[in-house]
């Protein structure tokens, strides 16, 4: 760490102006690059003297929305749900819960990301359901080329249902699509009613909110109407659901709107192959 | 820590444009991020830190542009720009909330500044 370095602290700019003196073009110190129209940028010209501006324009995502899209292709017999929240919100049990009262009425296989261990794979297993872990190492999210590997060793043919139970982490996986059909995001009763507000991309983006361990809000001091609030006003497009994964109370509402989007997309797919055909 | 993996995209992305365009060396990356996007400054900072070395962008700068969260209200078929940092988005004429995110969860390299 010594020697004259360029500075490096991302510098905020006013998204609307600031940009510095007129634009203008820049010239191309080479000659290969010369006859190609370099394009100035809208936030000014090259700072540097003898650089020019190339413009990307590109999502820092787009690899992996390309590996997602081959993803959904994959997926499309089956309903996908991406399930996040934080470590100990219930994810696990929920999903345990719901594979035991499906009861094989709907199939249902499992792929989760941990950071280390095979122990929420083994709980699914013994409740039924094919499964199989990811374990991320260090990384804090999925993304989706970890689920294609993993939805390798699965047999998505006659699949009704694939559940991606992302890693405990209510900010990294986000970003990430996975080739899901919804992102449903889970919080428990003991972790604060403002949770939404304090992570409100992660919820925005949900399709479905569950409020687990809602056998146990009174004593824990759960302020519901609060919890609500903040959820409606964060994601007020999300379906809602209170429940208990222990104790099953809450999970038949849960349980048929599975059935329900199940449905919907078994129809759908019927309906594009009819189209294509 | 989702930042470092970011920063890696954010390279590969730079590096392949960069060459494509005959230069050599990548003197500066202008990032244009969401403010719902959910990335911590100094955390992109400290992923570029560790990932520029050997890199064509080795020595650039890092700049980011910070856009703000726009939602659309259907009833006033309108836009509006979300007046906190919470993810509320409350249309400000009619008071009926959106879940219609127009703007905020960008992650885009937007241009490069580059050498020979």
């Amino acid at each position: 760490m010594s020697g004259p370095t360029e500075p490096t602290t991302p510098v905020a700019t006013d998204a609307r102006g600031s940009a510095p003196a007129e634009p203008q073009r820049v010239p191309a110190a080479g000659t290969a690059a010369s006859t190609r129209d370099v394009r100035v940028s809208p936030h000014g010209t090259a700072a540097t003297p003898g650089a020019r501006v190339v413009q990307v324009q590109k999502s820092l995502m787009v690899h992996n929305d390309g590996v997602a899209a081959t993803n959904r292709e994959a997926f499309r017999h089956s309903l996908v749900l991406n399930v996040v929240s934080s470590p100990g919100s219930g994810k696990t049990a929920l999903l345990e819960r719901t594979v035991r009262d499906l009861d094989g009425s709907l199939s249902v296989a499992v792929v989760v990301g941990d950071l280390e261990t095979d122990n929420d794979a083994e709980r699914l297993h013994a409740a039924g359901a094919p499964s199989v872990q990811i374990v991320t190492g260090t990384v804090c999210h999925l993304e989706a080329e970890m689920v294609a590997r993993a939805v390798d060793q699965l047999d998505l043919d006659g699949l009704d249902v694939l559940v991606i139970e992302n890693v405990g982490n209510l900010v990294c996986p986000a970003a990430w699509d996975l080739g899901e059909d919804l992102r449903v995001t889970m919080l428990s009763v003991t972790e604060g009613e403002d949770k939404p507000l304090k992570y409100p991309r992660i919820f925005k983006d949900a399709d479905a909110v569950v409020i687990n361990k809602i056998d146990i809000a009174e004593v824990v001091g759960f302020d519901r109407g609060r919890a609500l609030d903040a959820v409606r006003k964060v994601a007020p497009g999300a379906r809602l659901f209170e429940l208990s994964a222990r104790t099953g109370e809450g999970v038949g509402d849960w349980l048929d709107y599975l059935r329900e989007r199940r449905r919907l997309k078994a129809s759908a797919m019927a309906a594009a192959a009819t189209d294509a055909s | 820590m989702h930042e470092f993996s970011l920063v890696m995209s954010m390279l590969d992305l730079a590096e392949k444009a960069a060459r494509a365009d005959g230069a050599r060396r990548i003197s500066a990356i202008h990032l244009e991020i969401g403010a719902l996007a959910g990335v911590v400054p100094e955390a992109l900072e400290f992923a570029f830190e560790g990932a520029r070395v050997g890199t064509m962008a080795e020595h650039a700068r890092l700049e980011v542009t910070y856009l703000p969260a726009i939602a659309y209200c259907a009833t006033c078929q309108s836009e509006f720009e979300l007046d906190n940092r919470f993810g509320i988005a409350v249309c400000p004429s009619c008071d009926a909330p959106s879940a219609d995110l127009r703007q905020g969860r960008e992650l885009q390299l937007a241009h490069l500044e580059v050498e020979e």
